[in-house]
């Protein structure tokens, strides 16, 4: 029997592969898009698992909100993106150092 | 609460709405109107101001002011700090257009950009439901984003935007995680059912999610642990929007987290009190040893913002009535002092019209160029908090707070940090008078940088004490009505 722990599980393993993605990858700025997404999906995972278990709508309407706000979280990063390449000609995390710090 | 008197709460939002997509045309439709949009979305959000003042006037609090079934809430608190980001905001737009036209980088989507944000902020803090809280808060920093790199062209502005994306992102999916565990052990998404929940004892979910969704605000207010991203996204960012970020947003975010910290995990006020009580002395440390080796002057202020966030959070700490009117009044006097500032800084120029950023760029300006290094100075004293200038009214009154809510040995610390601070404010106005000039700041500012410069002066001269009075009642109603459910 798949109870609700099991869900809360999966989702915060998927939660820290995001951060530790974040933080760890040091190839290209489009995985970090991607660890992004994936601390999202964690987020849905966990809203829509707890809103099944509570009986309750409200956690799915949060879920559809947090898909719609993912979409324009992306394609606005992937804008900048766009940009940033353009004026530097690459997109390694290491290169994203012309200010210290 | 029907439909129309929720609607009718909402007023300064559906201005803004409404005006930023008519204006958003506007923008499409013809390419130089740039001015224009300014100046209409600069009354838009007068306008929205009008509409949010009766609300503080009258001290609303309660549930005649929660509207669309306490999704939102148009209370004191919100009023409050609405028309404080409005005003910063008006500010933002008339300092912008001089300084794009030099870099032929003027578009109207920057007031449009800007009055979405706004219109993000004006829905933080008025929140009263999570998922409220996140819209408000991505429509903010979604428009933020862009600002941030809207230098298209520049290096730096590209780079500052994507840092500040890729953090913010992050930041959001910290809080959105803690959220959704509150969401799973409270059964909940309104700031009144997550407190009535959470009366007994805290369960180990809810724990978690509390100091996830702490640590996802921390973010966006830039306090320490979470504070890497400020100085490079202050410096990288085109100076007008890296004062829009020093002052609107800030207040935002202060405000949003006084509501989540108060209103939904009110009865838990000891398990967010120590972490608070950290960040708050974490950022006035690092935010006064950090600035002391910078050489860049957005940096430095970025680091000085820290450093007052601190302070903030030190009102929030006590989380009594004192305390959050202490944050509201530091916070008015914080925004001024920033807007100041950092119109001070837009203002150094050298001959060819190219702007100058460094420390040593303003040595000895008080002889080429006096008036602005007197402003300058009044600006750096007052954030130091030396006692004629008005910025020390803020620090006295939340050291007040803290000392009333039995946290001596917080104010204390705050206090003896402060002194650390001070010695790079006072450095900036020992280069400005004692060195050698280096006589390369030229060429004129327009009227509206002086008048920002001129009215911000005026406000944290020992002229500001007369305000001490109205702004304190104000903020007095404000935190009643935060405190309404309690």
């Amino acid at each position: 029997m798949i109870g609700i722990e099991h869900y809360v599980v999966v989702s915060a393993i998927l939660f820290v592969l995001g951060v530790l993605g974040i933080f760890l990858n040091r190839k290209n700025v489009i995985v970090i898009l991607m660890a992004i997404e994936l601390i999202l999906l964690a987020v849905n995972i966990n809203l829509v698992a707890f809103s099944a278990f509570l009986g309750d709508m409200t956690g799915q309407v949060f879920a559809m909100f947090v898909l719609t706000v993912a979409a324009g979280e992306a394609a606005i990063g992937l804008a900048i993106l766009v940009i940033y390449f353009r004026g530097r000609g690459t997109i390694a995390v290491d290169d994203v150092n012309r200010m210290k710090g | 609460m029907d439909f129309k008197a929720s609607l009718a709460l909402i007023a300064p939002e559906i201005l803004l709405s409404l005006s930023a997509l008519a204006l958003l045309l506007v923008a499409a439709w013809s390419r130089n109107s740039s001015r224009l949009v300014s100046i209409l979305a600069a009354v838009a959000l007068g306008g929205a101001a009008f509409l949010a003042a009766p609300a503080l006037c009258a001290g609303a609090m309660g549930p005649d002011t929660a509207a669309f079934g306490g999704q939102f809430a148009a209370d004191a608190f919100a009023s409050f700090s609405k028309i404080l980001i409005y005003v910063a905001a008006i500010g933002c737009l008339m300092i912008a257009p001089t300084f794009f036209d030099r870099n032929g980088a003027m578009r109207p989507e920057y007031p449009v950009l800007v009055l979405l944000a706004t219109l993000g902020m004006g829905i933080m803090v008025s929140a009263t439901d999570f998922i409220t809280l996140y819209v408000g808060l991505e429509l903010n920093s979604l428009a933020a984003y862009v600002l941030a790199s809207f230098m298209r062209t520049d290096d730096r502005s590209a780079e500052a935007g994507l840092k500040y994306f890729v953090l913010g992102a992050l930041a959001s999916g910290i809080l959105l995680y803690g959220i959704s565990l509150v969401y799973g052990f409270t059964g909940a998404t309104s700031f009144e059912g997550a407190r009535a929940a959470l009366a007994g004892e805290l369960s180990m979910g809810a724990l978690f999610g509390l100091i996830f969704v702490l640590a996802g605000l921390a973010f966006k207010i830039s306090a320490v642990p979470f504070h890497m991203w400020t100085p490079d996204v202050y410096e990288g960012a085109p100076t007008p929007v890296t004062t829009f970020f020093s002052t609107a947003p800030k207040v935002a975010a202060i405000a949003l987290t006084a509501r989540v910290a108060l209103d939904a995990f009110g009865m838990q006020a000891d398990a967010w009190r120590q972490i608070v009580i950290f960040a708050a002395l974490a950022s006035i440390i690092l935010g006064a040893l950090g600035a002391i080796g910078q050489s860049n002057l957005k940096r430095l202020l970025a680091y000085s913002s820290i450093n007052n966030v601190g302070f903030i959070l030190i009102g929030l700490a006590a989380a009594t009535v004192g305390g959050v009117s202490a944050m509201l009044v530091y916070l008015a006097i914080y925004v001024a002092m920033s807007l100041g500032s950092f119109v001070a800084v837009l203002m150094l120029r050298d001959a060819e019209g190219r702007q100058l950023e460094g420390i040593a760029d303003i040595a000895g300006l008080s002889r080429t160029k006096p008036v602005l290094a007197l402003c300058v100075a009044a600006m750096m004293l007052s954030l130091a908090g030396i006692p004629p200038l008005f910025g020390f009214w803020g620090k006295l009154v939340v050291f007040q707070a803290a000392v009333e809510a039995d946290l001596a040995v917080l104010a204390a610390i705050g206090i003896a940090a402060s002194v650390i601070g001070a010695f790079y404010y006072i450095k900036i106005v020992k280069v400005m008078y004692f060195d050698e000039p280096a006589d390369v700041v030229k060429g004129g500012s327009d009227w509206a940088h002086w008048l920002i410069l001129g009215v911000t002066t005026l406000f944290v001269s020992p002229l500001g004490y007369l305000l001490t009075g109205p702004l304190g009642d104000l903020a007095d109603r404000a935190a009643a009505a935060l405190f309404f459910v309690a």
